[in-house]
């Protein structure tokens, strides 16, 4: 089996990665590799990244507000990308009542302060789209 | 197979597919790369190495946008350590390269070393050789972080371009044997710090003292995050691809490669035979025991085995 690999990206502009980089090192732990592309992306570098790198899971991290365009914006990308087999994820400081639009977009889970890592953990390895 | 055609017309998405089989299944990777074998051999392959911290993903950025300034296309693997604990791994390299991820010509892909002592992954190898199919002009390989005797990037590049930094030690570490070897070009980065001209004085020294002469690498001072010293840097890669060409060089470095290679893969048959012969039935325990007893040694288990092999 070959290990799991999850792109950790932060779209928009939003300066405060600590929430991605323990997460990143979470799944790190975990066995996973994970590709983590930085600061203040596009929706369109995050999509190019995730095609490139072929990973299975996008998790995105947002604190800004901005989630209920970016996160539907990468996954329509991913879609037209040809990757509408990779589990898409979101996580941060997102409102209860945006979350059933997000998982309409093709987010399929949204994790809000609290979550425990295992519990994030757990749902990658129980809801991948392809194949390990 | 279908992915092979949409790779070979430059489909991205193909290309970074056909890279998860052949670094994952080596069935697959066999399959695959005995298609592509006749299309690779076109690129000029170029190792980026040196410690952790040295600026090798800058400096990479600074380069591939340099190359692709010219029209060309760049395919850069980027190799990241896997953690020996958990098996996973933070791939990092990419966020000095943000800039490149929607550029048309350039195609990244980052990977764990999965066990690899050497500076790459085992499979860097085979991931270098779909993106030579897929046409990319350069390829760049970027090490993991390296220290004293990481030099795989031998055995996979045309032109290595060793990055140091000043204030890593004093000139005896210039001249220990390993990775210092290996650099083709100097690159001595963050040359705005101080040490800078020592350092560089210190690689130029060591590599005045080398009694071959047919050709001295060049030492280039380089600040990548301000874009300073990379004409010049890549004007010396240039140099040496013709070097390389024009003496025969290339040749015979591609050909020991090569002659390597096959090597390698003629023990990875041999080993899977040898391991399902000894075993099966226990037969390898068995014979534990009796060595453990003293009954026979080592040496005499060792050569029934082959004699039953080689029957």
């Amino acid at each position: 089996m070959r290990p799991i690999r999850v792109l950790v990206a932060k779209p928009g502009l939003d300066g405060h990665d600590r929430g991605a980089k323990v997460i990143a090192r979470a799944l790190r732990d975990a066995g996973m590799e994970v590709i983590y592309t930085g600061l203040r992306q596009t929706p369109e570098q995050i999509v190019a990244a995730a095609v490139q790198e072929d990973v299975d899971v996008v998790g995105l991290s947002i604190l800004s507000g901005a989630h209920n365009y970016l996160f539907p914006r990468v996954a329509e990308l991913m879609k037209e990308q040809g990757a509408g087999d990779v589990l898409i994820i979101g996580g941060g400081v997102i409102p209860d009542e945006d979350i059933p639009g997000l998982k309409e977009a093709g987010v399929s889970e949204i994790f809000t302060p609290g979550t425990t890592t295992t519990e994030m953990i757990e749902f990658i390895k129980g809801n991948l789209k392809r194949d390990i | 197979m279908e992915l092979i055609q949409q790779m070979l017309s430059g489909e991205k998405r193909a290309c970074a597919r056909l890279i998860t089989s052949v670094e994952n299944n080596p069935e697959e990777a066999e399959k695959i790369l005995r298609k592509i074998y006749k299309f690779t051999g076109n690129a000029s392959i170029i190792g980026i190495t040196g410690p952790p911290g040295a600026g090798k993903s800058t400096l990479t950025d600074k380069i591939v946008k340099s190359l692709v300034g010219e029209g060309k296309k760049v395919g850069i693997i980027a190799v990241d350590p896997t953690s020996p604990y958990s098996g996973g791994s933070i791939l990092g390299d990419r966020i000095r390269m943000q800039d490149l991820a929607l550029n048309p010509k350039v195609f990244i892909r980052s990977m764990g070393t999965r066990g690899q002592l050497g500076g790459l992954s085992k499979y860097t190898k085979n991931a270098l050789k779909i993106l030579d199919a897929a046409g990319y002009d350069y390829i760049i390989i970027e090490t993991v972080g390296v220290g004293q005797s990481e030099v795989d990037i031998v055995k996979a590049a045309d032109t290595i371009v060793m990055v140091m930094v000043p204030g890593l030690g004093d000139d005896i570490q210039s001249i220990k044997a390993g990775i210092m070897e290996i650099g083709d070009i100097f690159a001595i980065n963050k040359s705005d710090l101080f040490g800078a001209d020592r350092t560089a004085t210190e690689v130029n020294m060591m590599l005045d003292l080398a009694a071959s002469v047919e050709r001295r690498p060049p030492v280039v001072k380089v600040t990548a995050s301000k874009n300073e010293g990379i004409d010049e840097l890549v004007t010396e890669i240039k140099k040496h691809i013709d070097y390389l060409k024009d003496s025969g060089k290339l040749e015979e470095r591609r050909r020991s490669n090569m002659e390597l290679e096959i090597t390698e893969l003629i023990e990875y048959e041999l080993k899977k035979i040898v391991i399902s012969n000894i075993t099966s039935e226990n037969k390898l325990k068995s014979e534990v025991d009796k060595v453990i007893n003293k009954e026979k040694n080592m040496y005499e288990v060792r050569d029934e085995f082959l004699k039953t092999i080689k029957e």
